[in-house]
């Protein structure tokens, strides 16, 4: 793969309700400050790829409500809609094809504008799903539930990802809900859909994301500091959940391999320093942290138990609070992208993980992770 | 290093306006059979899936994770772009460059509709932000009527000269065994349907139709050992010029008019008419199919009636458009762009039958949105440098 940097980075700070800001709004404040950090202007970016979603955002061709924010007028634009972590594999792609020099990726969503369980449900079959009742909460229920009978995770261990992800949140300026709280305060708190409690769950969140990736020779040219791409991989698993064993993730396996072999990382866990995973569920960030070779299957709980997620373990996840901590669907992929960029130049402020040179930053597409994308990305 | 690409086979659906036999996903999974049989490809041979459609007409959230049984995007890596009325030309462009970019080898790109599950106007009304622009000049046949009227007051164009390529398109269609509407009309037919935004009638319009439209675009390394006669793409590139209506400057479609400059520019084509075979023109209604001529450089200002009155457009002209019968006899939203695509690509390889034009060495492909959204793609016999 030829060499792509990642040169800009922007974000707004994620929010429970921004009243007063459009979509657009929300996309230039990213674009502007992503554009500012690479040192660069709207007329060094030759192509623009929007992450929307017509059903978070309500629209049909969500992305032209973005277009002018994110600087393309009188350019090429594309729109995937998906996850972040997808919206930048397109845009990498569109550099490594010869066909552009420096992309500008952007991302929104507002889910104060939302109805997400409405808008989740949606994503499963008319006929024989849908009027089930399932949506994003109920159906990672029933993962949470499988994969807590399969291999004896506790909800004490669930919870425990909330207490580091809200107190990691703390060190992190665009964080929604930076927070201080217990075990006991997670266990107790509202049944969403059981074994799911309010705080197991990632909150509503309005907010966007820009980054700029640029080929080696702008890269080189613009950037004082370039943070490389070294490996992508993506894969989706089956469509039904009754085709899955929920408490497996062979997808995120897939994607991960793919994604080491690019980058040359044979143990992931020694060779990668911090990584920021799409954490929207407790439990996911324990499934997560065994699809992508962190620990065996099943011992996701014993990892984190043993502190080597938390901020001064081996392998440091989500130092930014994670989903946990602000979740703005679409944007969050590309914020884990930006935060694991962040990391790796060691600009990210007090939330930052000495010797970081090498990262990793995983989002999702899909009820219960069906689809990954792993990016790792170094010095 | 970034490799050459080319589309290597395709397969459509049927289209019709009700496919009621089939649900969503085994249409897709008649237009990938279809694609792969084509090409003698099977499932385990595609390394990406990038599929496509418009949202709100299905009401079907992550369409890319839903249509996993038909796309067979089971454990592979499968992506979903959506950019409207030009999501299949946006696709097409996507399989080109990811299979440019080196990290895949073969991409099974995939556009598709049900429009029968949908109210499509209320659907695009969506489109126009809320405040400013759906309460006023909203849907799709609005925006054209007002592009066809500035079009006919500013050069004296009638409404017969656009009867005109709606005859064309149509006879076109009944050599196309895949096409939704396969029956020739009059002049006067077209003139005497009915109004429905003053001055597009009826016959004017494309209709909705349900279908799916698969292409398999394979990387240099790959595509001659799958084909002979692979359909090499020279040269993409779009262009969207709206957010708000008074972003429109409705004398031309300017989006395609900077696109194709951009195109003509990369691929060293210098005179459009002569240099290039045939056109699949992504062209939902007869006006577009003279003034979006004119956008395209293949004539003067004002001068579209006549090369279409010559019959220079026509199957045995200069520079035929739409041997397919194009989007005025079919239109599945989310497919058509790459149904323009996947016939550009057939009348490069030579398997158009029907409506085959004799040795075309050049053909150019493009989408149109109802948000003035132009995507376009050139394809050659020839391996480019």
């Amino acid at each position: 793969m030829d060499r792509v940097a990642i040169v800009g980075i922007g974000m707004t700070k994620q929010e429970r309700r921004k009243n007063a800001e459009t979509f657009s709004d929300m996309v230039f404040e990213a674009v502007t400050k992503a554009l500012n950090d690479a040192e660069m202007t709207i007329q060094d970016i030759d192509n623009i790829v929007t992450g929307c979603n017509d059903f978070w955002d309500g629209r049909t061709i969500s992305s032209m409500a973005v277009g002018d924010a994110s600087g393309a007028w009188d350019k090429n634009i594309s729109c995937v809609e998906g996850d972040g972590t997808f919206v930048a594999l397109y845009g990498l792609t569109r550099i490594l094809s010869g066909s552009y020099r420096t992309t500008l990726i952007t991302a929104h969503s507002k889910g104060s504008e939302s109805i997400s369980s409405l808008i989740t449900n949606a994503m499963f079959d008319p006929i024989y799903t849908r009027p089930l009742g399932l949506d994003a909460i109920t159906s990672s229920a029933l993962q949470a539930r499988r994969y807590m009978e399969q291999y004896g995770i506790t909800e004490e261990q669930c919870a425990r990802v909330s207490v580091k992800n809200h107190k990691n949140a703390k060190n992190n300026p665009y964080a929604q809900l930076p927070m201080d709280i217990s075990v006991e305060d997670v266990l107790r708190s509202r049944i969403l859909s059981s074994p799911i409690k309010l705080l197991d769950a990632s909150p509503i969140s309005d907010g966007a994301c820009a980054i700029i990736l640029a080929n080696e020779e702008i890269a080189k040219r613009f950037s004082k500091h370039p943070v490389w791409i070294k490996g992508v991989g993506c894969c989706a698993d089956a469509y039904h959940l009754g085709d899955r064993d929920l408490s497996e993730s062979r997808s995120l396996e897939k994607a991960a391999r793919t994604a080491y072999q690019m980058a040359g990382i044979q143990n992931p866990l020694k060779e990668i320093h911090v990584a920021e995973l799409y954490d929207a569920f407790t439990y996911q960030e324990l499934m997560w942290t065994e699809g992508l070779g962190f620990c065996n299957q099943g011992d996701g709980g014993k990892l984190l138990e043993k502190g080597e997620t938390g901020m001064d373990g081996s392998i440091p996840v989500n130092p930014s609070g994670g989903c946990l901590s602000a979740h703005a669907v679409i944007t969050a992929g590309l914020i884990r992208i930006a935060e694991a960029a962040l990391q790796v130049r060691g600009d990210a402020g007090r939330r930052q993980i000495s010797a970081a040179k090498t990262a990793l930053a995983h989002g999702i597409n899909g009820p219960c992770g069906q689809s990954h994308c792993v990016w790792i990305v170094g010095k | 290093m970034a490799k050459r690409v080319a589309v290597v086979g395709s397969g459509q659906t049927h289209h019709k306006s009700q496919r009621l036999d089939v649900n969503g996903v085994e249409l897709i999974h008649e237009a990938v059979s279809r694609a792969l049989q084509d090409t003698h490809l099977t499932r385990d041979d595609i390394d990406l899936v990038i599929i496509g459609n418009m949202d709100h007409f299905e009401g079907i959230n992550y369409v890319d994770m839903w249509s996993i049984d038909g796309s067979g995007g089971f454990m592979k890596p499968t992506i979903k772009l959506t950019t409207g009325g030009t999501t299949g030309s946006t696709l097409a462009i996507a399989g080109y460059q990811m299979v440019a970019s080196g990290l895949f080898n073969k991409a099974l790109v995939i556009g598709w509709e049900k429009n029968s599950e949908s109210d499509t106007t209320a659907a695009i009304n969506t489109a126009f932000d809320p405040v400013w622009d759906r309460l006023t000049f909203a849907g799709a046949i609005g925006g054209l009527a007002l592009e066809a009227s500035v079009y006919m007051h500013s050069y004296g164009v009638t409404e017969k000269d656009a009867a005109r390529v709606v005859v064309r398109d149509r006879k076109n269609a009944c050599g196309n065994p895949y096409a939704h509407l396969r029956k020739e009309v009059t002049m006067e037919e077209v003139l005497r349907s009915p109004m429905l935004c003053d001055p597009v009638k009826l016959l004017d319009m494309c209709p909705r139709s349900d279908g799916a439209c698969a292409v398999i675009f394979a990387s240099e390394d790959v595509a001659e050992k799958i084909t002979d006669t692979p359909a090499w793409i020279w040269g993409v590139a779009n262009r969207h010029l709206y957010t708000f209506i008074n972003d429109v400057n409705f004398h031309g479609l300017h989006s395609l008019k900077n696109a194709s400059k951009e195109l003509y520019q990369k691929c060293g084509i210098k005179e459009p008419l002569k240099e290039i075979d045939v056109i699949e023109l992504y062209q939902p209604y007869s006006f577009g199919g003279l003034l979006w001529l004119e956008s395209l450089g293949l004539c003067g200002d004002g001068e579209a009636p006549q090369l279409v009155w010559d019959g220079v457009t026509d199957m045995g002209g200069e520079l035929p458009i739409n041997p397919s019968g194009g989007v005025i006899p079919t239109n599945p939203i989310g497919a058509t762009g790459l149904i323009r695509c996947a016939e550009a690509a057939m009348q490069i390889m030579g398997k158009a039958e029907g409506h085959q034009i004799q040795d075309v060495k050049i053909a150019m492909s493009t989408g149109f949105g109802g948000c003035m959204w132009s995507d376009m793609l050139l394809y050659g016999k020839k391996k480019p440098k």
